[in-house]
């Protein structure tokens, strides 16, 4: 089988916001792989090792998303690329990012491809189905069960915490959703051998692509932190007294009894 | 330029979600002079679903119904709602971020090549320009979004913008569209329902949620028995899913649900950032927590430090005193 996985950077889930000039800092930040993107991969891997095959991961990202990707190469993944938008894109959104998808999927014969059902920072959910549409495949999101026998796909989707089961066919795009798998460590063994691994960089001329046709159809204007919480009141006293106090208090100052 | 805002309404089991009704408040934020349009797809008579979506403010309703409408899919839905879509060229879209929302919007944006604002908490205009509000790093910021080109596509995170009160003196046309459905390429072969009855998580004013220090299924039921009385949905940390005492459906964090009710009581929790990703944005938040220095005091607005096996069940009885008091 032919299984693509899509992969974004994250901002690590510890790492502290900071916004300067309507943008969040981004210069000492620590990244990880977007965790529903680390599913994805497991996935791709263990459906890999049923039926044979080989597993690509793509990431639209700069030159610092080569550090993600060798950590998919380490857990198992066969090949990499990476679509490196830094010196043409100043500015991208979900249209942009399933444009070049889009186009780099064009001659390849993908018969799965896995993303994450959202990524953690701008948390939109969007580039999956957008791809799927433009390639023209069905998707599947939030899956938390998969099984392929022949041309015939088998999914369990979360929908909120109720179970579907959907029956669909190859080629398909799914988006992973937490319960799929537990996506393992990279191992020593597999850190080494993920070094000499294939690692394709490509720019969008190389996808027949220029600026134009990328053109954003969204626009951030500002990023701001919420509000300060002011520090909250711990009460005080008996825990009958307590309890008595904060149902008045909930019910008098904050008003939501 | 078309005057038109299409609402895509959404039922569940046959009644529809409140952030449909959201939906349609935040269509007239966008376009105040505009026509409302509500869109419904089903399988049976959608006729008191679409008088509902005209109470609460829709101009008229268009209705698709046919057999392979029954379960929502991507493919079926699309069809529908593009055909509808096609007929009333709308300056605008509004639907709610569920996990139909969250499936169907962008195939609907990649199919009509527009943009598409996510998960939007608060519309706003600023000089002339209708500015989407939108949580990003899991609460952690804000940034407001434009769209700069083509039909302004949007959805509604639920119990951020309120519904308009219901109005049963409104009246409009309820018109059935014929929408001829080819074949879908997912099927749904069956539908597990694991949530508890009772008040969806996601659109729940009032959140009860436990964690590890809950120490059990059982220690559940206390939760319960406090969500009943405050009309409440319950939901956990990823400790007390990750023990087993609850199902993952519950979970509220960074992975699984974020919620952003009224009054949030975080119960045994101690308040990792990844569980603060789901709830954080909370307008009231209590916590009852053993540990004084638990983190989840840091962002509580009302705290109780004590066992909760102790506080819980006096919190039910001063809660049922004041129901029968009031």
């Amino acid at each position: 089988m032919n299984i693509y996985v899509l992969l974004k950077k994250t901002f690590d889930t510890e790492e502290k916001i900071v916004v300067s000039d309507g943008r969040i800092e981004d210069d000492s930040a620590e990244y990880i792989i977007n965790p529903y993107d680390e599913y994805a991969v497991e996935e791709a891997i263990n459906q890999r090792d049923e039926h044979g095959g080989e597993v690509t991961v793509v990431t639209v990202g700069d030159e610092d998303s080569e550090k993600q990707l060798r950590t998919a190469l380490a857990m198992g993944a066969d090949k990499a690329v990476l679509i490196d938008t830094e010196d043409d894109l100043e500015e991208g959104d979900q249209y942009t990012t399933a444009e070049i998808l889009a186009a780099y999927f064009e001659d390849k014969e993908a018969d799965l491809i896995l993303a994450g059902n959202v990524a953690i920072d701008e948390a939109s959910g969007q580039v999956g189905p957008r791809l799927a549409e433009k390639l023209d495949i069905p998707f599947v999101t939030t899956i938390v069960d998969l099984s392929v026998d022949g041309e015939t796909v088998y999914i369990e989707k979360d929908v909120e915490g109720d179970v579907e089961k959907v029956e669909s066919t190859l080629p398909l795009l799914v988006t992973c959703q937490q319960g799929l798998n537990e996506p393992r460590y990279p191992s020593l063994p597999g850190i080494m051998k993920a070094k000499k691994k294939p690692l394709e960089e490509l720019e969008i001329d190389d996808l027949d692509l220029d600026e134009d046709d990328l053109e954003p159809k969204t626009k951030t204007i500002d990023i701001f932190l919420p509000p300060e919480k002011e520090a909250g009141r711990i009460l005080e006293g008996e825990v009958e007294d307590q309890v008595k106090e904060l149902v008045s208090l909930l019910k008098d100052e904050a008003k939501v009894l | 330029m078309s005057n038109i805002v299409l609402v895509i309404g959404e039922a569940q089991d046959g009644v529809l979600r409140n952030v449909t009704f959201e939906a349609i408040a935040a269509a007239k934020k966008i376009k105040s002079d505009g026509e409302v349009v509500g869109v419904l797809c089903g399988a049976q008579t959608l006729e008191n679903q679409a008088q509902e979506m005209i109470y609460y403010g829709a101009d008229r309703v268009v209705t698709v119904t046919d057999e392979k409408l029954e379960n929502y899919t991507s493919d079926g839905y699309s069809q529908a709602i593009t055909a509808v879509i096609e007929e009333e060229s709308p300056a605008a879209i509004v639907m709610g971020h569920t996990a139909v929302g969250k499936d169907l919007t962008p195939k609907l944006a990649a199919k009509l090549d527009t943009g598409l604002v996510s998960d939007a908490t608060d519309i706003n205009e600023e000089d002339g320009e209708v500015v989407f509000i939108r949580p990003i790093y899991s609460g952690k910021a804000f940034e407001k979004k434009v769209i700069t080109e083509g039909i302004t596509f949007v959805t509604i995170r639920p119990n951020n913008i309120k519904a308009l009160e219901r109005d049963e003196s409104r009246t409009g046309e309820v018109q059935a569209k014929d929408v001829d459905i080819t074949d879908l390429r997912t099927i749904i072969k069956e539908v597990i329902r694991k949530k508890s009855e009772g008040v969806d998580l996601s659109e729940a004013s009032v959140v009860i949620a436990g964690g590890r220090a809950v120490k059990s299924e059982e220690g559940f039921n206390s939760l319960y028995e406090l969500a009943d009385l405050l009309g409440a949905a319950v939901g956990a940390s990823r400790g007390a899913c990750d023990a087993g005492y609850c199902d993952y459906s519950l979970q509220i964090g960074q992975t699984g649900k974020v919620v952003t009710p009224d009054l949030y009581i975080a119960i045994g929790i101690s308040g990792a950032i990844q569980h603060l990703a789901g709830m954080s944005n909370s307008k009231v938040i209590v916590a009852i927590n053993k540990d004084p220095e638990a983190n989840i005091f840091n962002i509580a607005d009302y705290g109780i430090v004590g066992d909760m096996f102790e506080v819980v069940p006096k919190l039910v009885e001063e809660l049922k005193s004041l129901k029968v008091n009031s």
